[in-house]
């Protein structure tokens, strides 16, 4: 066993789990949607971006950018968030399920992520 | 090449995963601790808030507590987060400066730079491998003809050199094993521009690597290489080396030419060399018997040398393997007056001091000065940083062998006639080259005899190939004639004309050309840049050729109407 291997796994693993967390609900209902959920999925995803680095694989290529894709629609989903909250005067129900729509498509970034992450399991075969 | 890029990644992870751990406990404890409004209300301080007031707590600590004044629970959470920012911070930064210090990442970013600045090089260049005083040489010669060239040196000492001397123009170095081919690969062995390659390190095994490499990638590229074994040289000659030069064998060739033939040693000496010796310093020599001091790789190839001219030859050595290789060996380093009286110095025209051993070679030298002034005295040098101590040692003969080969490279990537020129040198008497001499000397006086070849075609003398193919008689005086008053001739003379495989050496001044001529001409170099007027010129080739300044513009035609 890797070490290494099981901290990588878990992370990229615990971002989808997050994120599948915060989309689950129904789209436009604010109570349904937890932001501290957000924040972990958020924070857990830069993580992952950060333990990608540097694997100068292809297979490494395509793990890091969909953790950048995955990043992106995190953080405009909670800059979203911050300017339903503070600026535009309250969360609504259409700024709420533009939030879950963008976190929806992050979620679709970490399941390729954690699909890219099995398929080099199976390949490495060790 | 991203190799600097990634390291750069992999060694910041676990900087960056600090900070953004160190970051989000902080924004999160925020959101958790419970604060006050001005109206004592309970109030949770929100993500945008609390992302706000962290970013700017871990790096510049200011601005005051935001939106309302923090409760205490507030400000010992501030209290522990600025700490970890701060540390967080220092962390990041101080790995990252870590890692530019690092040998090991200069090493990438100089490898980098050199390999885009290599790439970059849009005109021809040589790739020279070993900054010895070989390399050296020719480096600096090749500057100074406006000719780039690559350097490879395995060691950091010489390529500083190289940054440090005050070159003309820019050339790349890079401390590598130019054995390695990935090395060579990033020096431009592949590069379209890259038009010869020069192994000159002191590894004979590493020059193998580099001229086999080059051959097998470009089969039609010039290759050099020295070498200092026979099997060596026979290898790389069994796969197409241009030219293999061994530095002994080459000294030992240019020392005997010397002695036996002096006139001719003297020409040669004159083609090759930018520092030519005065015609009065031809050493008029008896015939007689030589010693020489140390049977080493030197010795060896000028006994045989020397044999080859019929010369008698005493040999002085104290090593074991050495003895009893030849007949009149005496026992001994010579360095002592009595083991010289006995190999006969009293009969000697000459000794070469020949060890391995700087110290004993000046010995030996002043010792059998002593003992016969009159003596011709050969100096082998082995560091080069003894140049002082052997430039006043009064030898006559001082044997720097990186200088000779460089030389004899040079006048390789000069004109390739030149070399050709030398070889049927071999045919002719000293008397002849005596005359040869002195026509020379009455050419370029004290100064520099350059030489410079043209082959009649079109990539070099375009004008010439217009005349010709107008049938236009060209004789070799053409070339002779200054473009700017044709009644005076250059300081130059034809050496040599190749016609396929006739040789014909001092062509005179009226021989025909035809196409594909190959002509060496030798002379002061200010000839050889007015002569480029003429075989570039067709207007110039016609004042040469006829004395009028011939030009076709419509006006001129127009204007010389009547004549």
């Amino acid at each position: 066993m890797n070490r290494e291997k099981v901290i990588f796994a878990f992370f990229i693993v615990l971002a989808l789990t997050l994120n599948f967390g915060f989309f689950l609900g129904d789209i436009d209902k604010v109570v349904h949607h937890n932001e501290f959920e957000l924040f972990a999925a958020l924070t857990v995803s830069m993580i992952c971006t950060v333990l990608k680095f540097g694997d100068r694989t292809h297979l490494g290529a395509l793990m890091l950018a969909t953790s950048l894709v995955a990043d992106l629609q995190l953080v405009i989903a909670a800059t979203l968030w911050g300017f339903a909250e503070q600026i535009s005067g309250g969360m609504t129900a259409s700024m709420m399920s533009s939030i879950v729509s963008l976190s929806g498509g992050a979620l679709l970034a970490n399941i390729i992520s954690v699909v890219l992450l099995v398929v080099e399991t199976i390949v490495v075969r060790r | 090449m991203n190799n600097v890029f990634y390291l750069l990644l992999r060694r910041l992870r676990v900087p960056f995963i600090t900070m953004i751990v160190v970051y989000s406990i902080s924004v999160l404890g925020f959101v958790l601790i419970p604060g006050q409004d001005n109206d004592g209300n309970i109030w949770h301080m929100d993500f945008f808030h609390a992302v706000y007031f962290v970013s700017f707590m871990g790096t510049t600590i200011g601005f005051g507590e935001i939106p309302f004044a923090f409760t205490d629970a507030q400000r010992m959470w501030t209290l522990l987060m600025i700490y970890a920012t701060v540390v967080a911070w220092l962390y990041g930064i101080g790995s990252m400066l870590a890692l530019l210090q690092e040998p090991v990442f200069g090493r990438l970013l100089r490898r980098r730079a050199f390999t885009s600045e290599v790439i970059g090089i849009a005109e021809p260049f040589y790739l020279i491998c070993g900054y010895g005083v070989t390399g050296r040489v020719i480096v600096h010669k090749l500057a100074n003809r406006d000719i780039r060239a690559v350097v490879i040196d395995i060691k950091q000492e010489r390529i500083d050199d190289l940054e440090m001397d005050s070159l003309p123009i820019r050339v790349p170095g890079l401390c590598a094993d130019a054995a390695l081919p990935d090395v060579l690969d990033d020096a431009g062995l592949q590069h379209p521009h890259c038009i010869g390659v020069l192994a000159l390190t002191d590894d004979d095994n590493s020059n193998l690597a580099v001229s086999i490499a080059s051959k097998l990638l470009m089969p039609k590229r010039l290759v050099i290489s020295r070498t200092e074994s026979e099997v060596t040289t026979a290898n790389l000659l069994s796969f197409g080396t241009d030219q293999v030069v061994d530095p002994f064998q080459a000294y030992a060739g240019y020392l005997s030419m010397a002695i036996h033939s002096p006139y001719k040693h003297l020409v040669y000496d004159w083609l090759v060399n930018p520092y030519h010796r005065p015609l009065s310093s031809v050493y008029q020599l008896k015939q007689g018997r030589w010693i020489i001091c140390g049977f080493g790789r030197f010795g060896r190839s000028l006994y045989k040398a020397f044999k080859a001219d019929d010369v008698s030859i005493t040999v002085v050595d104290a090593k074991e393997h050495n003895v009893n290789q030849t007949e009149h060996q005496i026992w001994g380093v010579g360095t002592e007056a009595q083991t010289l009286e006995e190999a006969g110095i009293h009969e000697a025209v000459g000794i070469v001091a020949g060890t391995e051993n700087d110290a004993n070679n000046l010995s030996i030298i002043m010792t059998a000065r002593q003992l016969k002034p009159k003596l011709v005295t050969v100096v082998r040098q082995n560091l080069d940083a003894n140049r002082l101590v052997f430039r006043h040692s009064g030898a006559d003969f001082v044997m720097e062998p990186g200088r000779i080969i460089a030389n004899q490279i040079m006048a390789q990537i000069k004109t390739p006639l030149l070399p050709a020129f030398i070889d049927a040198l071999q045919g002719y008497d000293d008397v002849w080259a005596h005359t040869l001499l002195n026509r020379m000397s009455s050419v370029v006086g004290e100064y520099e005899l350059d030489s410079w070849a043209f082959t009649i075609g079109e990539a070099d003398t375009p004008a010439i190939q217009m005349a010709l193919e107008e049938a236009t008689v060209i004789k070799m005086k053409v070339f002779l004639k200054d473009p700017r008053d044709r009644s005076h001739m250059l300081p130059a003379f034809p050496l040599m004309l190749r016609r396929g495989e006739t040789i014909k050496i001092l062509p005179g001044e009226l021989t025909e050309l035809e196409l594909g001529d190959e002509i060496l001409f030798c002379g002061l170099s200010k000839a050889f840049k007015q002569v480029e007027w003429t075989v570039n010129n067709y207007n110039v080739l016609q004042y040469i050729l006829t004395g009028k300044d011939a030009n076709s513009t419509l006006l001129s035609r127009w204007f010389n109407k009547d004549s």
